[in-house]
């Protein structure tokens, strides 16, 4: 059996995880996976973090992606941090650069067990800033700026690929590598509020295409695996090339529910909550929806495509919030399989999450 | 000739296909798809060279050359060091 095979059978412990800290953010990005804005009141203590952490270094997880909500606005996070490489647990935490001092990027610096993420989705403000909110490039930056000066070296610069900023790619290679970082691209998923932009921003197929070649050319740059659907256009990209969903990897949600993904905060694919009497072990290991994803895949309606074995039917998480079926083609499908299934799609409901209400500012004018 | 040790920032973690190796400085992460191999991964650093190594996993006199070869891999992807 090939590796990939295997893992498509799931492992007893996850290769790494997300683990989302907090729903708090000081940013409201248009296309958040988690609908993040306000804490929430149920999120896990100090002491429930740190069971998680021994749970993960008892299964050997080698490291864990932390993320939010801007999991830096936890008080007890750089504590976390520290309780984490104490337990051999490497940490690789995503953040918009607001807390990132010279005083804390040095901290970040100083141990191989950490590495830093910074989140930008525009490589100039104008780009950036009207998807992630005015003065967040200039956050971004200065963050750089600090890990850079305290001798931080292949740090991520992470970005999420969009129709207003693909035409961007070599702008954002040159800007990760004046901080000698390293580029990471990921794919718009349409989850979290992203369903609410989903439409206007995902790539457009000659995109995908520019973007699949750019890839192709550049196999140091970073992907986390997101565009294993564009291995359809030719050869596979590097990467595992397989949806490792409650297989290889999984979420924990602020709250400690358990999802089979970072890209499915939905009930419908939740698999139980590291506050059940088995913990987080006992949702990888015996929850009922993580044994089913770790049957072999139906490849349903493209099982006459001869793309399969390239792109294995996409992504569950961008096929179920875009409302089409799970073993059909990815909305995004290289072949256009997916646009027509969309016509008659019905999206699923989604709640506002964590999302900050925004006042409504209505200009109160005196009727005459 | 050659010994190697396993690189002291890598951790090793056994799978039932193998083993799985992730090198916590460059972050990387290597699948070892062979059992046999992992055994000479684990105990190589406490031999002298790797045909002693190589030896005491009972790596058949056939084989010697693809181990050699994985291993030389495994050194140029920092899951092994080269020692003295």
């Amino acid at each position: 059996m090939r590796v990939t095979d295997r893992l498509a059978r799931g492992l007893d412990a996850p290769i790494c995880l997300t683990w989302e800290l907090t729903y708090g953010c000081n940013l409201a990005c248009v296309h958040c996976l988690s609908s993040s804005g306000r804490r929430d009141p149920r999120e896990l203590d100090t002491a429930e973090l740190f069971a998680v952490v021994d749970e993960l270094a008892a299964m050997q997880v080698f490291y864990v992606n932390i993320g939010g909500g801007e999991p830096t606005l936890r008080p007890d996070f750089w504590d976390l941090l520290d309780y984490c490489v104490d337990s051999s647990v490497g940490v690789k935490f995503s953040t918009n650069g607001s807390r990132i001092t010279p005083a804390s990027a040095a901290r970040v610096a100083g141990t191989d067990y950490v590495d830093v993420q910074i989140s930008i989705d525009g490589a100039d403000a104008a780009t950036n800033d009207a998807v992630r909110g005015d003065g967040s490039f200039a956050m971004a930056v200065a963050a750089m700026e600090h890990l850079a000066a305290a001798g931080m070296r292949g740090f991520k610069v992470s970005v999420v690929v969009t129709r207003d900023n693909v035409d961007q790619l070599d702008a954002f290679r040159s800007l990760a590598d004046r901080y000698d970082a390293q580029l990471r691209l990921t794919r718009l998923r349409p989850s979290g509020r992203g369903a609410d932009v989903w439409d206007r921003l995902h790539p457009t197929a000659d995109q995908q295409r520019q973007l699949y070649t750019w890839l192709v050319e550049r196999p140091d740059v970073l992907t986390g695996d997101s565009f294993f659907h564009l291995s359809a256009l030719g050869e596979p990209l590097p990467g595992l090339n397989l949806c490792g969903a409650g297989r290889v990897v999984c979420l924990i949600d602020p709250v400690g529910d358990v999802y089979a993904c970072p890209f499915v905060l939905h009930e419908q694919f939740k698999a139980g909550s590291v506050r059940d009497a088995g913990g987080f072990t006992g949702v990888w290991r015996s929850s009922e929806l993580f044994t089913s994803l770790r049957e072999p895949d139906s490849p349903g309606a493209c099982a006459s495509c001869g793309s399969y074995d390239a792109c294995r039917g996409g992504c569950m998480a961008a096929k179920f919030f875009t409302g089409l079926p799970l073993d059909g083609p990815d909305p995004e499908c290289v072949h256009g399989h997916g646009e027509a299934a969309l016509l008659h799609a019905t999206r699923p409901l989604v709640g506002a999450g964590h999302s900050r209400s925004t006042p409504v500012l209505v200009p109160l004018t005196r009727r005459t | 000739m050659t010994a190697y040790a396993l690189h002291p920032q890598v951790g090793l973690r056994d799978e039932r296909f193998g083993a799985l190796a992730y090198h916590y400085g460059n972050r990387r992460l290597t699948f070892l798809n062979d059992a046999r191999l992992v055994d000479v991964v684990r105990t190589v650093g406490e031999y002298d060279d790797v045909a002693a190594a190589l030896d005491a996993a009972g790596v058949p006199a056939a084989a010697r050359p693809a181990y050699v070869a994985a291993l030389d891999r495994l050194r140029q992807a920092e899951v092994l060091v080269a020692r003295d």
